[in-house]
């Protein structure tokens, strides 16, 4: 039984207006295992995953599920067949508890035909129990940090007790620590023979956790491999059709004056911080979630207000009162969570470009959008930006593309500080490596970068210095030299390096 | 308060935590202790207030609108929004009236007709359910934003009204009808009964069925809900019926409260049963939100205000200005209330 296949997906297509999203791939996953869907944003990836659990109906192909052809025009009907998923766009409804959206559309029902509220909040309690999550059933889905609520997606899909449990990026949120904790569950998942289809960028996860890798690229199906038998070296090859040098393009550059001194700034979840960043340097910021670190940059940006402390751009004390104040200041701010504080989805690239910084075009009352249009365009060359038009509506660009534009849009205001908050989650290795070499040319010319990561590679690749904080405090910094992955780790969860 | 979000609480002062339970403590029963404020201040302002007929009054009053802000509570919940349940006032109004004139009557509008009440009663909440059957499907399966949907049937039902009767009042009407608006049960009118059996049913259906998680869902993340199964059209359509029969039902009670079916009853009611939703907490910028009880008070609020304004003589306009007043100062502490949750 060993080769026995659960899911047979074959010669799925899918048409997009403009795009061609899938042509005639296939995906096999036998009963049991974990199969990685691997490819860069934009690749199919999810789209296909659609197709199986019935948001999108593809347009070609056959799905065959344990030895049922079956016709998936819904999600209730996909659901009921025994396959569930976990979305990479979190869904949960926020003004309901945790229980109530795990049993959404399953309510369990007392004799007289109401919701039974205390049975679901028992149900919900075994289940979390069951899983390790350290989650109330009876918060409000509101309540919870960003990885409280995958966590609470992650138990939803379990929750189904299917036979196929589809992973989009399950760990986009997630600490390390509670990465660990997921694994376990699939690997228990495995053992009563369930299968997965797991979704990451993360090369170690992928290397960890799953069996069988299915490789997609621009919509066409390329391999599938063992997991055994691949590198990291070769799984990227296939994923970008090329081979990538070096991911991070670091140079050591030539550090000039201290643009931006903090001292003693204390604000909303964080005390008493004290930093500097140098014009030609990358300052990395590392720390778990909760550790502060959005919130002391959103501080300084002056999103969110401060008491005590000083901010002196070169060597000039000032008040940051607000988002205005910074940009005058020469900052600029690429928020960590895209589509809700970066993003206006439903306008143009162009539109999403020249937004921050429509007092340069302005002759009298009168926007001056041939000088927009050429500038727009040049950022298009520059960035790399894959869109039919600068007129494209941004929503349907890739993850990678429209965190391109708003870095894009921030170039525009000329900045010699850019803050960069988590700037390639959710993006694939290419668009990645491409921010990279935007960020090392963007100090080669004298700018100073703050980038807060969570993903250590990333930050040990690209930071000069980094600056490790915990729950509001900062720790300590390191330098490049003499940094490693263990000693911010340690920082991180609050031990000091004195020892 | 609990804030299961963080895993490492923020070490906060006494002080921020005292100010901290009281903000959620208001966020939560804000609008309970504003009405309380309220009717303690109206006791103080005017004697009068507190008497029993007085206090009656008032909840016969907001009966009617009452009636219609359940069901708008529901539709808003549901992030949508129903304009055109006071047309469904009037249809239903002359609808049933017509069915339950006296039947010696000679200018009768159906001569000589005898029905037994429950046909007038059955009409007004069949009227009411027929519209919310229009604008649901328009809603859920044409795809028309709400607002523009019932703002059609708001403007189509009103001269459905009119046309029935040819704009003409349909009066003469059975004692068994009128008792339904002018009765008292046990000395309460029969107004504050329907209302009161029907918050109660309400309440429980939105807070404790299927069909009301199921509401509040799709108001919350409607793709969420239907990723989880849920056929988001039919629930859809379901609260704009719910919320139209209410509607028809109030109709019935107006009608045979002043004894008359008239096509031009209930204009402007939609606007004051969404303004009780709203003050009452129910979140028109954010779907998923909002509760029968908050409703009621709601409405509570506004009979109050006009009722202690009345009782205090001041002018009818200034009581206008106030209501307005009060509907924009209930969304901003809507709006301050969610950057709080931010």
């Amino acid at each position: 039984m060993e080769n026995e296949y659960l899911l047979i997906m074959e010669g799925i297509s899918k048409q997009f207006p403009g795009v061609r999203a899938l042509s005639k791939v296939d995906l096999r996953t036998r009963k049991g295992t974990v199969h990685a869907l691997m490819g860069e944003n934009g690749a199919g990836k999810s789209t296909l995953m659609k197709c199986l659990i019935g948001i999108y109906a593809p347009d070609e192909g056959t799905i065959t599920f344990k030895g049922e052809r079956l016709h998936i025009t819904n999600t209730h009907y996909a659901l009921s067949k025994g396959i569930s998923m976990i979305h990479q766009e979190l869904s949960p409804i926020p003004e309901m508890t945790v229980a109530e959206n795990i049993y959404l559309g399953r309510e369990p029902i007392t004799l007289y035909g109401l919701v039974d509220m205390r049975k679901m909040n028992r149900m919900a309690t075994e289940l979390l129990e069951r899983l390790h999550i350290k989650i109330k059933p009876t918060a409000k889905m509101c309540e919870l940090s960003i990885a409280n609520i995958q966590l609470a997606e992650i138990a939803k899909a379990v929750s189904y007790n299917s036979d196929l449990i589809i992973m989009d990026e399950p760990t986009s949120a997630i600490t390390q620590a509670e990465v660990e904790g997921l694994f376990s569950i699939i690997r228990s998942l495995k053992a009563q023979g369930c299968a997965i289809i797991y979704i990451s960028h993360k090369m170690d996860e992928i290397f960890k956790i799953t069996d069988e890798v299915t490789v997609f690229r621009d919509g066409q199906y390329i391999s599938t491999d063992s997991t055994a038998d691949l590198t990291d070296g070769m799984l990227i090859e296939k994923m970008v059709g090329r081979t990538l040098t070096d991911m991070f393009h670091k140079e050591t550059t030539d550090m000039g004056s201290v643009f931006l001194d903090v001292q003693n700034l204390s604000g909303k979840g964080f005390r008493n911080v004290s930093f500097q960043v140098k014009r030609g340097e990358i300052l990395g910021v590392a720390g778990l979630m909760g550790a502060g670190r959005t919130e002391l940059m959103e501080a300084v940006f002056g999103v969110t207000r401060t008491h005590g402390g000083t901010i002196r751009i070169e060597g000039k004390e000032v008040s940051i009162k607000s988002p205005a104040d910074a940009i005058r200041g020469g900052m600029a701010l690429l928020t960590e969570d895209r589509k809700l504080t970066g993003l206006y989805l439903n306008a143009s690239v162009r539109e999403n470009m020249f937004i921050a910084n429509i007092n340069k075009y302005l002759l009298g009352p009168f926007i001056r959008f041939g000088k927009i249009e050429k500038d727009c365009e040049k950022m298009r060359g520059v960035m790399r930006i894959k869109t039919p038009s600068l007129m494209q509506i941004i929503k349907n660009l890739s993850g990678g593309n429209q965190q391109k534009v708003l870095i894009s849009r921030w170039l525009l205001t000329e900045p010699d500080l850019l803050i960069l908050d988590e700037p390639t989650r959710g993006i694939d290795v290419g668009a990645k490596s491409e921010i990279y070499r935007l960020m090392t040319e963007l100090v080669r010319s004298g700018k100073a970068i703050i980038m807060i990561s969570s993903e250590l590679p990333e930050v040990l690749g690209m930071s000069d210095r980094i600056m490790v904080m915990h729950t509001g405090d900062k720790i300590g910094e390191l330098s490049r030299a003499e940094a490693t992955q263990e000693k911010i780790l340690q920082m991180a969860t609050g031990m000091s390096l004195t020892a | 308060m609990e804030n299961p979000g963080v895993t490492t609480a923020n070490k906060a002062t006494t002080g921020q935590q005292g100010a901290q339970l009281l903000a959620s403590i208001f966020s939560k029963y804000g609008i309970f202790l504003i009405f309380a404020v309220m009717v303690l201040a109206a006791s103080i302002l005017s004697p009068a207030f507190l008497s029993s007929t007085n206090l009656i009054n008032i909840v016969r009053q907001m009966s009617i609108v009452g009636l219609i802000a359940l069901g708008v509570t529901g539709v808003i919940v549901c992030a949508g929004i129903d304009l055109s349940s006071g047309s469904v006032v009037g249809l239903a109004a002359v609808v049933a009236a017509s069915m339950a004139q006296m039947p010696d009557y000679s200018a009768a509008f159906y001569p000589g007709l005898h029905l037994p009440l429950i046909v007038p009663v059955l009409a007004a909440c069949a009227v009411g359910a027929l519209v919310g059957l229009i604008n649901g499907s328009l809603v859920a399966k044409a795809r028309i934003p709400p607002f523009i949907a019932t703002l059609g049937t708001y403007t189509a039902i009103r001269g459905a009204a009119n046309l029935y009767t040819g704009g003409r009042p349909i009066s003469n009407l059975t004692d068994d009808y009128n008792f339904i608006g002018q009765g008292d049960v046990f000395g309460l009118p029969v107004p504050i009964i329907i209302l009161v059996v029907m918050a109660a049913v309400t309440h429980i259906l939105y807070a404790h069925t299927k069909f009301g998680k199921y509401i509040y869902a799709i108001g919350g993340n409607e793709q969420a809900a239907r990723v989880s199964g849920i056929n988001a059209s039919r629930y859809k359509m379901l609260i704009y019926v719910y919320a139209s029969f209410l509607a028809g039902l109030a109709g019935l009670v107006v009608s045979s409260r002043i004894g008359s079916g008239q096509p031009g009853l209930g204009i402007g009611y939609e606007l004051d049963a969404i303004a009780a939703a709203v003050i009452g907490g129910t979140s028109l910028s954010a779907g998923g939100i909002g509760t029968v009880a908050g409703t009621i008070v709601g409405a509570l609020i506004i009979g109050v205000l006009n009722n202690t304004l009345d009782l205090m003589n001041v002018s009818a306009f200034w009581q206008q200005i106030v209501k307005g007043c009060i509907i924009v100062g209930a969304v901003i502490i809507d709006q301050l209330k969610h950057r709080g949750s931010k």
